[in-house]
């Protein structure tokens, strides 16, 4: 026997008697169930085997796309991946029994296998079935996805949405796309244009060219189109883009103003935004279809960055009426404000979470600046990060993860996209081709 | 402090030029716009049209009235260096009538995108209200902000952040667009 051999059988013997305590505590008709609420602190080790190529040609595709639902359940921070040369069964066909006492002598508590094939018109078709090991037995049914082979990146997505809600009970987000703004150049020469890709960084689409500064996109809630702001005109101005044509027109237009801010509410029927005229800053709703208008706050302050709450009653913002940056929540046509920032510093970029039972912000204090949430009368205040700039969280559509843009400090300062889940771990870095900001996470596909 | 040189600088060429062109401390300056390229004026026959020493020029305007006036922190109030500048500004603007500007709002990187957008604007329109108070006609003036977009100075430190906080008056000929 190998040294590397032996190390490996030490190492599961160990891991057996760690999952027989663990077995113990799970009555055999409990499902395997994962509580996010509680906050993970050790990641439940799943294995993904390369899924099984079934036709002559599919053999990439099994194995990348089995790869990313690996790569997709180990991005949330709640699994961790038993490593496949550590695996001892090997998965040769899909309709082959399951050997749980090979997976659990890895300790493998969850198994995804699955099966990949192409037909002659390009298509890639991936099934797979989600296992209980310690149970023995399956979890929920098997599913069948099918694709162009250009969208097998999103069939391995839908694979890992679909273990991770039955593994969770948690509705899933990696079939989504995020809109953003990719940056290049220094900071006193950045090129700005807007760009949509997979949640995971992955086919990079670019909206616009760098010749005008756009700021700030927000997808619509089907995910058709993108709200943004663009300096085309030399004003800034709330442009609308169809993502499918890539085409976009002027929505807000009131010469002698500037308009930013834009946010649909939750039926795509209206768009809250940022109207300036003067000095002073007020937010606005456009009937999208009829172009009307209405206006939602009066005060001499500066109002922006309003959000919709989910079932469409009620709008957080942002406003500096106070003598400093705080959050509000007033009713959706306008009216009383509450305030419901009570805390050290300045709130300001206020999103209301899908699941609208919290509100993410961007916090400014002593130098330093924070994504946090709190719920949404501004009780249980939770600060998630810290840096030199931290600001305008996007909620993941299951409202369980934000992204973020965090920026460096100095000359060579730049932007990228970060990602946090809402306990605060999980800190991530989201893969770009350039610097990015401005990130706005699209709904589940 | 930042803005006493250049005063300094402006008396000394008003000096050294001996013309009645705009002259932002007094009187004599009516009625004289243009004078600087005019072929009759001995004095000024060296200035070369457009150059920095021609009264008349948007060099002239940016480099010896001045430009840009700066904000404390999280502040659209005109300091009384400021205002100076801006009474520079209306002098200049009145004499030369031809032109419109643009006056372009800035903060600095403290401060989350949207909010600073406001904020410029805010600087921007406080500019833009002191040159109407002195007698400028609003069409001839637009504004925006470009909030944190466009720094001049990269540095993170309150030496950069300073002169980031800023309106700057953009002088442009004929109509303006927008």
């Amino acid at each position: 026997m190998t040294k590397r051999a032996m190390t490996w059988l030490m190492l599961a013997l160990a891991l057996v008697f760690a999952g027989g305590m663990q077995v113990s505590s799970l009555s055999a008709q409990e499902p395997l169930r994962l509580e996010i609420d509680r906050g993970i602190v050790e990641p439940m080790p799943v294995a993904v085997p390369a899924f099984v190529a079934e036709t002559p040609g599919a053999e990439q595709f099994a194995e990348d796309i089995s790869r990313v639902v690996a790569e997709d359940l180990v991005g949330t921070g709640l699994f961790r991946e038993i490593p496949r040369d550590a695996h001892i069964s090997r998965v040769s066909a899909f309709a082959s029994p399951v050997q749980f006492a090979d997976w659990k002598a890895i300790n493998a508590q969850a198994l995804v296998t699955g099966a990949v094939s192409t037909d002659g018109a390009g298509r890639v078709v991936v099934k797979f079935r989600a296992w209980d090991v310690f149970a023995e037995r399956e979890l929920g049914e098997g599913m069948q996805f099918a694709a162009t082979s250009e969208g097998w990146r999103r069939l391995a997505h839908k694979v890992a949405d679909q273990v991770y809600r039955r593994l969770t009970g948690e509705s899933p987000y990696f079939d989504s796309r995020v809109v953003f703004v990719s940056e290049v150049g220094p900071k006193d020469d950045r090129q700005k244009r807007l760009a949509i890709m997979d949640y995971d960084g992955a086919n990079v689409q670019y909206l616009t060219d760098s010749a005008s500064i756009v700021l700030a996109p927000r997808f619509s809630p089907n995910g058709n189109q993108v709200l943004y702001t663009s300096y085309q005109t030399g004003f800034p101005r709330i442009h609308i883009l169809d993502v499918g044509a890539v085409q976009s027109r002027i929505l807000q237009a009131n010469e002698g103003t500037m308009s930013f801010a834009p946010r649909f509410s939750p039926d795509g029927s209206r768009v809250v935004y940022s109207m300036t005229q003067g000095s002073n800053t007020d937010i606005w709703a456009m009937d999208v279809a009829s172009g009307a208008t209405r206006r939602l706050t009066s005060t001499p302050a500066i109002e922006t960055a309003p959000s919709f709450s989910p079932d469409g009653s009620q709008i957080v913002f942002e406003s500096d009426r106070s003598g400093s940056q705080q959050l509000y929540v007033m009713p959706a046509m306008g009216g009383d404000a509450q305030r419901i920032s009570f805390g050290e510093g300045r709130y300001g970029t206020p999103v209301w979470s899908p699941r609208g039972d919290r509100i993410a912000f961007t916090k400014q204090n002593q130098g330093r600046f924070h994504i946090g949430v709190m719920n949404t009368n501004g009780s249980e205040e939770r600060l998630l990060t810290a840096s030199f700039l931290d600001e305008g969280p996007t909620w993941a559509p299951n409202g369980r993860v934000i992204m973020f843009t965090r920026e460096t400090q100095g000359a060579q300062g730049a932007s990228a996209l970060y990602s946090v889940d809402i306990s605060g771990r999980n800190l991530r870095r989201v893969r770009t081709p350039a610097g990015a900001s401005d990130p706005s996470w699209g709904p589940l596909q | 402090m930042q803005h006493l040189p250049k005063a300094l600088m402006l008396v000394a060429a008003l000096a050294v030029a001996g013309c009645t062109n705009p002259n932002r401390f007094g009187a004599g300056a009516d009625g004289a716009g243009g004078a600087g390229m005019g072929a009759n004026n001995g004095v000024t026959s060296g200035v070369l049209p457009g150059s920095v020493d021609d009264p008349t020029s948007t060099a002239y305007f940016n480099q010896r009235v001045g430009d840009r006036v700066l904000f404390a922190v999280d502040q659209s109030s005109l300091s009384a260096e400021g205002r100076a500048i801006l009474d520079g500004q209306a002098q200049w603007l009145t004499t030369n009538s031809d032109y419109m500007a643009v006056i372009e709002g800035h903060a600095d990187e403290q401060g989350t995108r949207e909010y600073n957008l406001a904020l410029g604007a805010r600087r921007a329109n406080a500019v833009m209200e002191y040159l109407v108070s002195r007698g400028i006609s609003q069409s001839r003036l637009k504004f925006v902000s470009y909030g944190k977009e466009r720094p001049l100075e990269v540095c993170s430190t309150e030496a950069c952040y300073s002169k980031n906080r800023r309106a700057v008056t953009v002088i442009a000929a004929g109509s303006l667009m927008g």
